[in-house]
């Protein structure tokens, strides 16, 4: 059913719309004014001002690989975050430890480890469904490349933004 | 098979019908009455009831051993009288006589009067105790191990386990990532005990080199001294292991199996035609496991079958249609490549051309193929037999996938018959046009040098061989899994291969190669004796086919359905 | 043949075309400053110290953006319509007297007798750069926009022509020179309290020319398609209006079209009410070279100023319905300019000075 909307009844100034006016622009220069003087908070001047240093612990940046105290690359492989992942920004082809190695008790490990940063929505689901404490976001925000190339994230590079985490669940060690 | 017991039902009068107490007898599951044949087994009588049942050690094509508890439920059986007749409740119902102790369903067959209680609360209890002991020595080896996402541990872990684990010792240490065979690997520790694949290895492999070492907690499954799980059939072993002990060394850290799309399809290798699933991710095969099909291959399959797909991602695939301009082959479009064959052809009449046909082919592919030839006016076409060692369970001495099929519709009568006579008329130079379809004709005894001084030699194949480099055109073609189409198995069984992965490069489907070439030669799309509309699809070959040959009347390739029809009995083929 | 005037000439075109371009720069600037400031941004200051130097930034821009054609369109007329929403705008220009002597020279190119005929007669040729923009571009857009456009102007045309003529009734004269002299003589038209304010006569007369000044100045701003009244182009119901086709410079004479048209108006308002380049207790160029400078200066300050209005107001108010922008046009402006010749016609006739 149609709703009728009456119309306010306007009286002759208000008609004029002469008063409105004048009472809009006066709006309008008065935020000109206290914009002029400096008296309005304005956004952060970014690259000038940064928020580093009061960036919450919460902040979602960029996803990057971890290494433990042991220095072993904490990802396994198990593809539960190239699964998860809404975008499919996560490509990981496995490998298999070789038995002489000092981690041949893990068995597997990232052969290849690729986020696409063109893709990524910094979610954080992958940072969530990771069973190895392996994969974390970081502050990283200003990811910048010149090519598609550039914005894919290799091992090497997340491991670079990773760094070491200390504190994690050693799982793997020999008594476990 | 399950007859449900309607509740107004009387008892007694189903007691005295001769005819049903005769075969069948009445089980109390979960408080309803149903009716099953005797002989059924307990655990299989609640599935059909529709209460699940969780196991491990029980896989219904092998023995009952019992030895996982997994499947205790809570069992009654009627409550005598002094009559010896069971005493009847005021539903008119015998009254059941409950059991204090739980049962194991898999080793129990249903009675009459038989009553379980699978969900009750002494049940569920002993299902958590199960699933408790279970995981004790069980590692946290998920993200690693390949079972992850099919493993019966971790799905009956969510639905019966408990979330935290009580136990505060040390696990007990077992050997991991050993080699029990040349195609499986074995880590002890995930091992529950079942004796699945022990029995495997008895009952349907006959090849005993399984068992169980040590005692206790400490127990772990080993092959026996001197001897390796190396069977033609050994990856069954890790198809029916329900959690990750077991795993394919081919499939080892490969793909995830949650990422694998699965197709149904059959195995192409020999005659058998095993029912497969295809696991497949982004156009790349990663494994191929059994599909059960009672009348083909019950559930299992053999090594090399299943093994028998790499050759499909190989990098010798023919990617290009190619051919031959000057004194060697250049790559070109279809219609160049199918017009440069078809003007080719023109050049000979038909007891100028041989047609080398293979019993690799769909029946599609066939009967296009014996279509060309009569449009050619060929005489000498055969097929290429193959054969190799077969064995009494389920691999066939016959290589070929559809030799049936290419005998149904006369592409030859003896199969490798007509061989002899394709060589020496190559070789004496009266044959002059030679189309190779899926062979290689170099296996059938003649020399690349013969091949190259054809003046005609029309190439339709998967895989770059040394045959190729002699050839005038070169026609890529598709594999098994990257197809379409229906193939007659070694016991008269129509079955269908589904499309599971698309062709790579600009290899095309082999009936649209075939259908092009017809077209191409004849100018037309129809049959000769116009038929109502031409082949633009597998469907119309089929349909068309089906017109011809009797055996195929009124099906088509959706109504063959994924177990496939029985088009004619054994005894026609043997 | 007269060098000396040619010369003269010359070198007063080229610098004022040099210091109106440099202004429509700049006023671009000032328009996305402003804007910004009115809704608490900060706007560009990237380029250049407090970004001073975003103007030639975009002028970069334009003029190294790809000058396409697209394919569906009358070629000539599209390459034409620029040129006429721009050329018409400065042409105007000529006849605004921009300052009083400089070296004895008077400092308006073409000081003609039929000055504000010759300014409405060039303006009204501004329109025909808009409809040709938007029947060229053979697309549904430009096309209503160029419809819209059409109505508009020569709707506000009326008005404009009717509010100025009190002005002539009271000076006797076309000549733009005139009406500033008259004003340095007499009082700014709409501020009696310049000049001998303790005659009546003046006061009585300030109402018609207050009238006149208010309908002038906002038949100005439908001329320029300025907010409220920019339906030729309006971006919510018609993507970009007519110049929704154009790319690159083409786009970019358009829009600096705008802000030259923007220019031209406020120059002409400041002549014909705001005194010209006249400030009270300023001596005029006679008095030295000095004061003549100072002379350009307060008019250009003076259009600064009308231009900062223009920008406040497209900031401030919404624009106008279609069918609201013709009433107001049609039955209102005109009929208030209309009757405000009688009115200035009797008050001349029966109160003579």
């Amino acid at each position: 059913m149609a709703i009728t909307v009456s119309r306010p009844k306007l009286n002759w100034s208000e008609r004029l719309y002469l008063p409105a006016i004048a009472a809009g622009m006066a709006i309008t220069i008065k935020h000109f004014k206290n914009m002029l003087f400096g008296r309005t908070k304005v956004t952060m001047q970014y690259p000038e001002e940064k928020w580093d240093s009061h960036m919450p612990e919460h902040y979602r940046g960029a996803p990057a690989l971890v290494r433990d105290d042991t220095g072993r690359v904490r990802c396994v492989a198990c593809q539960l975050c190239e699964f998860i992942c809404p975008p499919r920004a996560i490509k990981i082809i496995p490998g298999e430890i070789p038995a002489g190695d000092r981690f041949a008790k893990v068995e597997k490990f990232p052969h290849e480890f690729d986020i696409d940063m063109i893709r990524c929505i910094y979610c954080g689901l992958c940072e969530e469904v990771c069973p190895e404490q392996a994969i974390y976001l970081r502050k990283d925000y200003a990811i910048t490349g010149f090519t598609r190339a550039d914005m894919v994230h290799n091992k090497e590079k997340l491991l670079e933004i990773g760094g070491v985490m200390h504190g994690v669940v050693l799982k793997w060690n020999e008594k476990k | 098979m399950l007859v449900e017991h309607e509740q107004e039902h009387d008892y007694e009068t189903l007691m005295a019908d001769p005819a049903t107490s005769a075969q069948l007898v009445n089980v109390q599951i979960n408080g309803v009455w149903h009716q099953f044949p005797k002989g059924t087994r307990l655990i299989e009588a609640c599935e059909q009831a529709g209460s699940y049942i969780p196991r491990y050690c029980y896989h219904k094509k092998l023995t009952s051993p019992g030895n996982c508890r997994m499947c205790l439920i809570e069992m009654g059986l009627p409550k005598m009288g002094p009559d010896r007749k069971p005493e009847l409740g005021e539903d008119g119902k015998p009254v059941i006589n409950w059991m204090p102790r739980p049962q194991i369903s898999c080793a129990q067959d249903v009675s009459e009067g038989l009553g379980v209680r699978t969900d009750s609360p002494l049940a569920q209890e002993c299902r958590k105790g199960v699933m408790e002991f279970l995981l004790i020595n069980h590692p946290l080896d998920c993200p690693i191990c390949d079972q992850a996402g099919e493993c019966r541990l971790q799905e009956f872990s969510v639905e019966y386990g408990n979330a935290e684990s009580r136990f505060l010792e040390n696990k007990v240490k077992k050997p991991k990532n050993i080699e029990l065979g040349p195609r499986v690997t074995l880590d002890d520790e995930r091992c529950i005990l079942c004796s699945r694949c022990i029995r495997f290895c008895q009952e349907i492999a006959h090849d005993d080199v399984l068992g169980f070492i040590d005692r206790g907690s400490h127990s772990v499954l080993t092959a026996h001294p001197g001897k390796r799980l190396e069977n033609n059939y050994s990856l069954n072993t890790v198809d029916i292991c329900p959690v990750g002990a077991l795993t394919s060394s081919d499939f080892r850290f490969q793909m995830r199996v949650w990422f694998l799309k699965e197709t149904k399809s059959f195995c192409t290798s020999c005659a058998t035609g095993c029912n497969t699933i295809i696991g497949t991710r982004q156009d790349a095969i990663y494994r191929q496991t059994p599909r059960e099909n009672n009348a083909v291959n019950s559930s299992w399959m053999c090594d090399y079958g299943r093994l028998n797909f790499g050759y499909l991602q190989s990098d010798k695939r023919l990617l290009q249609p190619e051919i031959l301009s000057g004194d060697k082959l250049i790559a070109a479009e279809w219609n160049v490549a199918i017009t440069h064959a078809a003007v080719q052809l023109k050049h000979f009449s038909g007891w100028e051309i041989a047609i080398l046909a293979s019993g690799r082919m769909t029946n599609e592919e066939l009967w296009l193929t014996s279509r060309l030839a009569k449009i050619l006016g060929v005489e000498l076409i055969d097929i290429v037999p193959r054969q190799g060692p077969g064995d009494d369970i389920l691999l066939s001495t016959d290589r070929n996938p559809n030799m049936n099929g290419a005998q149904i519709l006369g592409v030859t009568r003896w199969p490798g018959a007509r061989l002899r006579d394709i060589t020496d008329g190559i070789i004496s130079g009266r044959v002059k046009a030679l189309v190779a379809l899926g062979e290689n004709p170099i296996e059938i005894g003649l020399t690349f040098a013969q091949l190259q001084a054809l003046p005609a030699f029309v190439v339709m194949n998967l895989l770059e061989d040394e045959s190729i480099s002699a050839a005038t055109a070169v026609l890529p073609s598709f594999g098994f899994a990257e197809k379409r189409g229906s193939m007659i198995n070694g016991k008269g069984r129509l079955q269908r291969l589904n499309r599971s992965v698309r062709g790579p490069g600009e290899a095309r489907d082999d009936w649209e190669i075939l259908r092009d070439l017809i077209q191409a030669y004849s100018g037309q799309n129809s049959e000769t004796d116009s038929r109502p509309g031409g082949i633009h699809s597998i469907e119309d070959v089929f349909r068309q086919m089906s017109e011809s040959f009797p055996q195929f009347a009124g099906l088509s390739l959706s109504k063959i359905g994924d177990l496939g029809v029985q088009i004619f009995g054994t005894e026609a083929t043997r | 043949m007269d060098y000396f005037f040619l010369t003269i000439s010359l070198v007063k075109i080229v610098a004022l075309l040099a210091v109106v371009l440099g202004m429509m720069n700049y006023t671009v600037y000032a328009e996305r400053r402003i804007s910004a400031l009115i809704q608490d941004r900060l706007g560009p200051n990237r380029v250049g110290p407090a970004g001073l130097f975003q103007p030639i930034a975009d002028a970069a821009k334009f003029l190294l953006k790809e000058d396409f054609t697209p394919g569906h369109v009358n070629k000539f007329y599209y390459w034409l319509a620029p040129c006429l929403a721009m050329i018409p705008a400065i042409t105007t220009l000529a006849v605004v007297p921009f300052g009083s002597t400089l070296f004895g020279v008077p400092m308006v190119i073409a000081d003609i007798n039929v000055g504000v005929l010759f300014v409405f007669a060039i303006a009204s040729l501004g329109v025909y750069g808009i409809v040709i923009a938007g029947w060229s571009s053979n697309s549904k857009y430009p096309f209503l926009g160029g419809v819209r456009s059409t109505s508009q102007m020569i709707s506000y045309e009326l008005s404009l022509g009717l509010a100025v003529i009190p002005v002539f009734l009271l000076i006797g004269q076309l000549r733009l020179s005139e009406v500033v002299r008259y004003q340095i003589e007499h009082g700014w038209m709409i501020a009696p309290f310049v000049g001998d304010w303790a005659n009546p006569h003046k006061w009585l007369l300030a109402i018609p020319m207050m009238i006149s000044f208010v309908v002038f100045t906002i038949a100005i701003f439908a001329e320029t398609n300025r907010l409220p009244f920019d339906l030729p182009e309006a971006e919510t119901e018609l993507v970009g209006g007519y110049h929704t086709e154009y790319g690159s410079m083409k786009f970019g004479l358009f829009f600096l079209g705008e802000y030259v048209a923007m220019i031209t108006g406020s120059a002409i308002i400041v002549t014909l009410f705001l005194g010209g380049w006249h400030f009270p207790s300023i001596p005029d160029g006679s008095h030295g070279w000095g004061w003549g400078l100072v002379n350009i200066f307060i008019f250009f300050s003076k259009v600064a100023v009308l231009l900062f209005v223009f920008i406040w107001v497209r900031w401030t108010l919404p624009r106008f319905r279609y069918d609201q922008l013709m009433r107001l046009g049609w039955v209102f402006f005109f009929e208030i300019a209309l009757a405000n010749i009688f009115l200035a016609a009797i008050i001349l006739a029966y109160f003579p000075q």
